[in-house]
């Protein structure tokens, strides 16, 4: 349903995203993970349509993004980085209007707004103005601008970012419960979320996919079978691993020397 | 899909946005009391003893030097300050049909704002006989003088994410523009020894001097497609730099 191609960009002499190719299908819940600048972000606004890849491109549902932006964007829901939302609009008149940018019309677009509302929960809250909601309550608000058109490829990045265990929950149990008719992904640093909701995931430090498979296939690579080994390895470079290595040679000689005081 | 129903949706939620906050009743106040305080303060719209809406035309060019920026400065800073710039070119719809129902919003915000002078109107047709056709000459041309200073703002947004930067942009272009047919000025420029045919095709560049003959009650094919000409040339100027800077 999705299909990134060697998407490529670079800003000024950082390259950022390198060559990124993978497949999403329908019912799979892919998990995009990497450190924090590992470029997340920046390959998922690429197959979203905000920014122009530099080279390759990716095709939603038969939708070349560079070709049919527009067909591409419709068969597409997005939740960006820290849910943006129109605050000064109540949740009702901001979720009408996206249903009318996506086209909805008279008592198809109302049955849109009110199924999205329910589906996010967010029945008590449509007529207060989006800012004076919690935050947990604003991720919602753009989950269900998400969720409204009832796309065949939901991206999401970091969906659970801040939020307290609960709502982190409630936002796992939502994706779980499309995940069959959809093709989602989504974008995180939490190693629990993969075991939690994904299917299958990617690995990208420095641009570049390091990992692709399912969280079983990449527990493995780690005789003891910890996905945050298996991250740290794939992620950090050698030098960054010997700094670690160091560090933690120096807490154990500390905690050692400690012990030692203690039974004199 | 029509492409101008999405100009529409965009244009209903940019519109109402002015009004949910106080600025847009700010404005509106400000505007009325300047112009009003301008018309009849400085050019003595009284003192005149004529019924015709000169002197109150007049100052319209420099009271939208001074709000016009105040209402677009907004327009693309604020989402790009909320994050909403991503939601917003990632909805199916074009960057053109975004930045035209922004452009007309801000345009039609300011039409509010005119239309709200009409008291004078009637004061003048209540103390004399103005010429009608004057009056309506130059409404349309202070309408159209106020659609280039939205195109010309609209486009000093798209180019920062500080909304004073785009404030200060927006206000140094269009004074420029004004200015260059300033009489003074251009008078001055003559004086100084730049050939008249100079001095004329600069003046023909202001947004002013083409004003002036509508304000009079002048109606030009020139003058109107001269106006549609800089909003035209300043929205696609708009969407290039929105286009290679969305990210920033």
């Amino acid at each position: 349903m999705l299909s990134v191609n060697d998407l490529e960009k670079s800003f000024g002499s950082i390259r950022a995203v390198q060559k990124v190719r993978f497949d999403v299908k329908k019912g799979e819940v892919l998990g995009f993970l990497g450190p924090n600048g590992a470029g997340k972000s920046t390959t998922m606004r690429m197959i979203t349509g905000f920014i122009a890849p530099d080279g390759g491109t990716a095709e939603i549902c038969g939708h070349d993004i560079l070709k049919d932006p527009v067909g591409a964007k419709r068969c597409l829901g997005y939740l960006p980085e820290n849910a943006p939302s129109y605050r000064s609009m109540t949740v009702t008149d901001f979720l009408t209007f996206i249903a009318q940018v996506r086209g909805f019309r008279g008592a198809e677009l109302k049955q849109r707004v009110d199924a999205a509302i329910e589906r996010t929960s967010l029945g008590v809250a449509v007529r207060q103005t989006i800012d004076t909601l919690s935050k947990g309550y604003r991720q919602r608000v753009c989950f269900a601008q998400a969720i409204l058109h009832d796309p065949e490829v939901l991206i999401m990045d970091e969906p659970t970012d801040g939020l307290d265990p609960n709502q982190k929950f409630a936002v796992r149990q939502l994706i779980k419960s499309m995940a069959k008719e959809k093709a989602i992904i989504v974008s995180t640093h939490i190693l629990e979320e993969v075991d939690a909701v994904c299917t299958r995931c990617v690995i990208i430090a420095h641009g570049k996919i390091v990992a692709n498979g399912t969280p079983e296939e990449l527990k493995k690579k780690d005789p003891n079978g910890h996905l945050d080994v298996v991250f740290r390895q794939l992620t950090l470079t050698p030098e960054e691993q010997a700094e670690n290595e160091k560090i933690n040679k120096k807490i154990l000689a500390a905690a050692d020397a400690a012990e030692k005081k203690e039974a004199c | 899909m029509c492409p101008c129903k999405q100009i529409g949706t965009i244009f209903r939620r940019e519109f109402k946005s002015y009004f949910d906050s106080p600025v847009a009743y700010v404005f509106l106040v400000a505007f009325l009391v300047l112009v009003g305080f301008l018309t009849f303060g400085m050019t003595h719209f009284y003192e005149n003893r004529q019924a015709n809406l000169t002197p109150f035309f007049f100052w319209h060019p420099w009271v939208y030097l001074l709000l016009v920026p105040a209402v677009t400065m907004g327009s693309w800073a604020e989402e790009r300050r909320n994050g909403t710039i991503e939601l917003l070119l990632t909805l199916p719809v074009t960057l053109t049909q975004t930045l035209l129902g922004k452009f007309f919003a801000a345009w039609a915000f300011i039409g509010v704002a005119l239309a709200l002078t009409f008291p004078i109107v009637v004061t003048t047709y209540w103390l004399g006989a103005p010429d009608g056709g004057t009056i309506v000459c130059g409404y349309l041309g202070s309408f159209l003088l106020a659609g280039a200073s939205v195109a010309i703002g609209i486009f000093a947004s798209a180019l920062s994410r500080s909304q004073v930067i785009s404030f200060v942009i927006s206000l140094a272009i269009c004074f420029f523009l004004l200015i260059i047919g300033f009489d003074p000025v251009v008078n001055s420029l003559a004086q100084w020894g730049v050939p008249t045919g100079v001095v004329n095709a600069v003046s023909q560049c202001s947004l002013l001097s083409h004003f002036d003959s509508m304000r009079r009650g002048v109606i030009d094919l020139y003058d109107i497609s001269f106006y549609v000409g800089v909003m035209v040339f300043m929205l696609a100027a708009a969407q290039v730099v929105t286009d290679s800077r969305k990210a920033a």
